[in-house]
């Protein structure tokens, strides 16, 4: 079994969203239990089998690390979790549907991950701006994640579910929201497998495939998301 | 016509307060979180807007701005409102929430939490019987009883805080005691870390790929044995072996992440350190330094006094300021109108130790309970003529009483938060230099 390779994902967001309840289920096929406070990080590996289904076909190990806290957390806390972002290859963006703070926070999440090597401060680039640059040169294939869906009323779903398609789109990313109480939404051949299974495929290739210097065809231009479309930016 | 200006002056201040707490409450305590329960936050902001008028009450009692009758006739309504609100709603709400989270009993919410709180009173009440509080002039629900049971909880509370802050406060402020951490210690723990997580990881690789062999195979056993099960058999173990090794793989990946949990808090623990290093370097370092020692003294100072009260039996009868700045006068023989500036200093001290020890207290709702003891505390420190009028108010409590049972607390709490310290700071530096 030494022959897989490995490969490491970082599942990230605020604390409460849902992230354990998440990898246990996408690991574990099954529903998480008991989900109590994560403490510092905590991983679980998922056996994904890269371009199922054609005679390419090749196991790996997915590595799901589920780093804790909140985005407003102390700094000898951030310093201790910048040790996990090292030689990431894909990064999963969790956000609960029913808190918009979550959603925001995000932003900064991301950041936090991309700006690892500077030194990590409290003060993030304060007048509104983002560091564009540094999201237009992202190697690191996103994915976004709403959670708690069947808490959301029927009545204001279409509401929420525009907000995280323009969230998705700012990030260059897909989006997949769901309850992770029932797995039915990841069952196999429903969208959301289709576009996870896709999500594990671009971060596969991205670390095999892309150092060989070849090409995969048809990568989106990143440059023609980055109209302004920061409008949902606080900073405190 | 001077009630309805200085009534008006009073309701204005509240909404004041009110507004205030609203937006701490939105700002500070919940900046990252969205709570969606309005009524909380309403119950909060209307608890602060009241206690703060209290504290409002007790200055303009002191300076004498507004008529007495008026202050006499707010002091009553405000401590009718507070001690409702404390007694009666909040408990109530309390429960109410708490049995809401259980999804058991979701149906019946209402009645749950009415038998919660008719606990809570029990207990409550129950509370005053050990101590010399009832005086058998008043009634059952006086505002007495209420007051007196609030105050003991309070006055408890506040204790086991000053005795924590009073050693804690010198300890976090003065560098003397600062553990010496390199950037070597750091990256050796952080190694440590990432090589925990590794283990980890490669264990749970192979459940995972147990699991899904056993996966693969329990298919095979749908089908009918054939060429491909005769294959397959051989090639993999016997079906029984598979399950054993799971659960010991799965007690040593317990195992593993509990050490890692350790190992990361230990590293949160030493960046913090080192910070702290770096900061006292610098001028704000110094100062907070500085003042920590003087802190530092008055604590121990307190400490002292806590002991001669239990030990010789006594009741402070002047606080230490006074004292000291008596003794200054009487060494210096400058003209000084001691009383004025003592009775100042005193209650800026005491409002000083006050709010450094709310900080941690403004997230729980005893809020309350602590200005109704803080009440009956700051009138330990103040001079004689002006404790008459809120002995007025409150009635016939039995200060003296109090006076005792928070000096007996402060020091239970001092000195078990010093032994609690002195463990930690041990135990510490001894976890490091394990290799």
């Amino acid at each position: 079994m030494a022959s897989l390779d490995r490969v490491k994902v970082l599942v990230l967001g605020d604390s409460g969203v849902g992230k354990s309840s998440l990898v246990h289920l996408l690991c574990q096929n099954q529903v998480l239990g008991n989900p109590s406070w994560t403490v510092g990080c905590s991983v679980d590996v998922r056996v994904h089998d890269y371009k199922e289904g054609t005679p390419e076909e090749k196991t790996y190990y997915i590595e799901l690390w589920d780093v804790g806290g909140s985005v407003g957390s102390a700094s000898s806390v951030k310093s201790t979790r910048t040790v996990f972002y090292n030689s990431v290859n894909g990064i999963i963006l969790v956000h609960d549907l029913t808190n918009k703070k979550s959603s925001q926070n995000l932003y900064r999440w991301s950041l936090e991950v991309l700006n690892r090597d500077s030194v990590p401060t409290g003060v993030l680039v304060m007048n509104g701006d983002y560091d564009q640059e540094k999201f237009a040169d992202n190697q690191i294939p996103l994915l976004v994640i709403g959670t708690k869906l069947d808490q959301i009323h029927e009545t204001k779903r279409h509401e929420v579910l525009t907000r995280t398609a323009f969230l998705a789109e700012d990030f260059n990313a897909e989006e997949i929201n769901l309850d992770c109480t029932n797995p039915r939404y990841l069952a196999a051949g429903s969208s959301n497998a289709v576009k996870l299974s896709r999500f594990f495929d671009k971060v596969i290739e991205m670390r095999y495939f892309l150092r060989d210097g070849n090409q995969i065809p048809g990568l989106p231009d990143r440059k023609r998301f980055w109209g302004g479309t920061f409008k949902n930016l606080h900073y405190d | 016509m001077s009630f309805l200006i200085d009534s008006s002056i009073m309701i204005t201040s509240q909404i004041c307060f009110f507004g205030f707490g609203w937006l701490f409450f939105m700002r500070q305590l919940f900046k990252d979180y969205e709570v969606r329960q309005y009524v909380v936050q309403v119950i909060f902001s209307v608890t602060f807007a009241f206690s703060c008028t209290m504290f409002e009450l007790i200055i303009f009692e002191i300076l004498g701005v507004l008529s007495s009758s008026s202050r006499y006739f707010h002091w009553k309504m405000n401590l009718c409102v507070i001690l409702l609100i404390l007694v009666f709603m909040i408990p109530f709400y309390i429960g109410y929430f708490f049995v809401s989270n259980i999804r058991l009993l979701h149906k019946q919410r209402l009645p749950f939490s009415c038998l919660l709180w008719l606990t809570f009173m029990y207990f409550f009440w129950k509370l005053g019987d050990p101590f010399p509080i009832l005086s058998p002039k008043h009634g059952i629900l006086s505002i007495e009883q209420l007051i007196s049971r609030v105050g003991v909880i309070g006055v408890t509370l506040m204790a086991l805080l000053s005795g924590f802050g009073a050693v804690n406060c010198p300890y976090t402020y003065m560098s003397y005691f600062l553990r010496n951490v390199t950037d070597t210690d750091i990256l050796a723990l952080e190694r440590r870390l990432l090589q925990t997580m590794d283990m980890i990881i490669s264990k749970k690789k192979r459940m995972a790929v147990a699991r899904r062999t056993m996966f693969q195979k329990g298919e095979v056993h749908n089908k009918p044995s054939g060429f491909w099960g005769m294959i397959k058999s051989v090639t993999t173990s016997a079906p029984g072996s598979e399950m054993p090794d799971l659960t010991l793989i799965q007690q040593e990946v317990d195992a593993l992440e509990e050490l890692s949990r350790q190992l990361f808090l230990e590293t949160v623990d030493l960046y913090a350190t080192k910070e702290r290093i770096e900061y006292s370097k610098t001028f704000k370092g110094k100062y907070f330094n500085f003042l920590g020692y003087f802190f530092s003294i008055y604590c121990v100072w307190k400490i002292f006094m806590a002991t001669i009260n239990i030990v010789f039996d006594r009741v402070g009868k002047t606080d230490p300021v006074t004292r000291g700045i008596e003794i200054t006068v009487n060494y210096l023989g400058i003209q000084f109108d001691v009383k004025f500036w003592s009775q100042h200093i005193s209650f800026i001290l005491v409002g000083i130790i006050i709010v450094t020890s709310i900080r941690g207290l403004l997230i729980t709702l005893t809020k309350g309970m602590y200005f109704v003891s803080s009440v009956l505390l700051i009138r330990m420190s103040m001079p004689l003529e002006y404790r008459t009028i809120i002995t007025e108010v409150l009635g016939e409590l039995q200060f003296n009483f109090y006076h005792r049972w928070f000096d007996v607390i402060f020091l239970v709490s001092a000195l078990s938060s010093i032994l609690f310290l002195y463990l930690a700071h041990k135990q510490a530096p001894e976890k490091h230099m394990a290799p």
